[in-house]
């Protein structure tokens, strides 16, 4: 019994401060895996605030730019021309959604379009697989993956690059939703259709301006996520460790999703080094999930979500 | 008014639409004048919600025209018709739940807030400067309608009164040349009528606003409409000023119940 107790309360943290630098490193693992699930679940954000559907193909659409990005260029296509065309190709795709999936069902229940997004998901993940194969593949765009160590800290190059790129894409984002008229359309048309067509906003412009950011915000996540892990079919897994995520820090909430993703980051990855010898590992499959749970019964709208209001 | 202001603001002209096998309104025709308040009225189910959804653009019909300021603009969707200076108001409180009031009210300046979309977002100063111009039309809106204590509360928290007041004023922050508003008094008390009415003539009188309702409340149209046309099962069956059609014999009937069992 001491010896239990002593393993999770006392012997972890006399690890960590018998090796600060080891901490570091493993703080600064658990920030770098953070901010790349926060990437992903920026994409969700996105979409639920502007349409109020939850998108449940945005870790295919992960996945899809990853595979264009790498298809193209092992056809010989230079890295920046390969970036562009598949900037074209995500737009190309949210054009296509708006028009063959969300315009004809413009009015319905919440649960429809889930639904169809559901559909999208596997369309999208058998298609990749039919235009590009299936094998796993080798994305590497030029970012270098070396390490080196700062004052005893084992620092990934690649990770930094990731973090640095996350950094600034959510500093564009927020700026984008909270300060622009077209931040409050977005918002507008996230909470009544109806009356946002009636004071003359074009629900169609909203929806493709979202949906492209949304696949935008996916060729970045792809791409540090492929350069890390490989292009493979298990990417669009990814998109599972984003709903803790988005629980954790709100549906709505940009800075939200950042922070979740930080918390279950680095959570998971202190867990499992820590205390994951005690139940024999793998802590990392789990522990954003028993976050998740704990939040939906004490807080269900999440550290920065609107709190759910409703009228009978 | 202006020299343009010749003829009609708004023409309907033998509208029908249809759905399904359901004949929702057959052959309408209804005009409004600059600067009057018109009232639509009718039994339940008579086309009077339809004919305002055709005439903002949400609903489309199989024939028939509508001509807005002595142009066809039939086929317009929902925010074409609103770019034309159409503002409307829904029969069960279309507001931005999430929203404070005074976003409420910001969302219905955003076709005055020129300029493209993505454009907006990066010129950084002019978006600002605009931002502040409206906001200052805007106060002017919440000033009018009274509601000064509640611009920074959700709209969804407010009672339902209230919530019809902040939607009319989301209509009027859009500057409209025509005004429509579905059962704008619906649910409210006596104290809560009596305002809303005030709200809407002092609107017609001080602005100059065109404007179209629907109500229930006989009371209430036949003290603050210029003119009321009455629908029944999809006709327009009466149209004229309101002492004439309280004593219209088609009307009688309709409300009454003699010519339908």
């Amino acid at each position: 019994m001491t010896e239990i107790l002593y393993g999770v309360f006392v012997g972890p943290f006399r690890d960590m401060a018998g090796s600060p630098a080891f901490l570091v490193e493993v703080l600064l693992g658990g920030v770098a895996t953070g901010l790349m699930y926060s990437l992903v679940a920026l994409g969700f954000v996105l979409i639920f605030k502007a349409s109020g559907v939850f998108n449940f193909a945005q870790g295919v659409m992960v996945l899809f730019a990853a595979l264009t990005l790498v298809g193209l260029m092992e056809r010989g296509v230079p890295v920046a021309v390969a970036l562009v065309m598949t900037m074209a190709v995500m737009v190309g795709l949210a054009f296509l959604i708006e028009r063959v999936v969300l315009r004809p069902l413009v009015n319905q229940e919440a649960i429809i379009l889930f639904m169809a997004t559901i559909g999208l998901n596997f369309f999208l993940e058998g298609f990749g697989e039919m235009v590009w194969g299936a094998n796993v593949k080798k994305l590497d765009v030029g970012i270098p993956d070396r390490s080196f160590i700062v004052a005893g800290v084992q620092i990934n190059q690649l990770e930094m690059s990731a973090a640095a790129t996350a950094a600034v894409l959510v500093a564009i984002l927020a700026v984008f939703f909270q300060r622009t008229r077209i931040g409050r359309a977005l918002r507008a048309v996230a909470d009544d259709h109806e009356a946002a067509l009636s004071i003359g906003i074009p629900l169609k412009t909203i929806w493709l301006i979202v949906w492209s950011v949304a696949g935008l915000v996916a060729i970045v996540a792809g791409i540090m996520w492929g350069a890390k892990s490989g292009v493979q079919f298990s990417l669009s897994l990814v998109a599972l460790k984003a709903l803790p995520v988005l629980i954790l820090g709100g549906f709505t909430s940009v800075p939200g999703a950042i922070v979740g993703g930080l918390i279950v980051g680095v959570g998971e990855k202190l867990g499992e080094v820590y205390w994951g010898p005690l139940v024999g590992g793998a802590i990392e499959n789990w522990f954003a999930y028993v976050i998740a749970l704990v939040f939906l019964l004490f807080r269900p709208q999440g550290l920065f979500g609107e709190r759910i209001i409703e009228r009978v | 008014m202006t020299a343009e202001a010749a003829g009609p603001l708004l023409e309907v002209e033998g509208v029908s639409v249809r759905f399904g096998a359901l004949l929702a309104l057959s052959g309408v025709s209804l005009n409004v004048q600059r600067g009057e308040i018109l009232a639509i009225i009718g039994p339940n189910g008579a086309g009077k919600t339809t004919l305002l959804n055709v005439i903002s653009g949400f609903y489309h019909p199989y024939e028939g025209r509508i001509l807005f300021e002595g142009r066809d603009r039939t086929r317009l969707s929902p925010p074409d018709v609103a770019e034309l200076g159409v503002a409307r108001t829904f029969q069960n409180v279309a507001l931005f739940k999430g929203m404070s009031v005074l976003d409420n009210l910001m969302t219905g300046r955003l076709l005055k807030m020129g300029g493209h979309f993505l454009l907006d977002a990066i010129w950084w100063g002019p978006a600002r400067r605009q931002e502040l111009a409206n906001r200052a039309f805007v106060e002017r809106v919440i000033d009018f309608l009274e509601i000064q204590s509640i611009r920074k509360t959700p709209a969804g928290k407010l009672p339902y009164g209230l919530q019809k007041r902040v939607e009319l004023g989301r209509a009027l922050a859009a500057e409209p040349k025509l005004l429509l508003l579905d059962e704008p008094m619906a649910g409210m008390n006596v104290e809560e009528k009596e305002d809303m009415s005030r709200f809407i003539l002092d609107v017609n009188g001080e602005f100059g606003t065109t404007i179209a309702l629907i109500e229930h409340d006989m009371g209430v149209v036949m003290d603050i409409s210029d003119r009321v046309a009455v629908l029944d099962y999809g006709r327009k069956i009466a149209d004229g000023p309101p002492e004439h059609v309280r004593k219209d014999a088609a009307v009688l009937d309709a409300y009454l119940g003699a010519g339908h069992d």
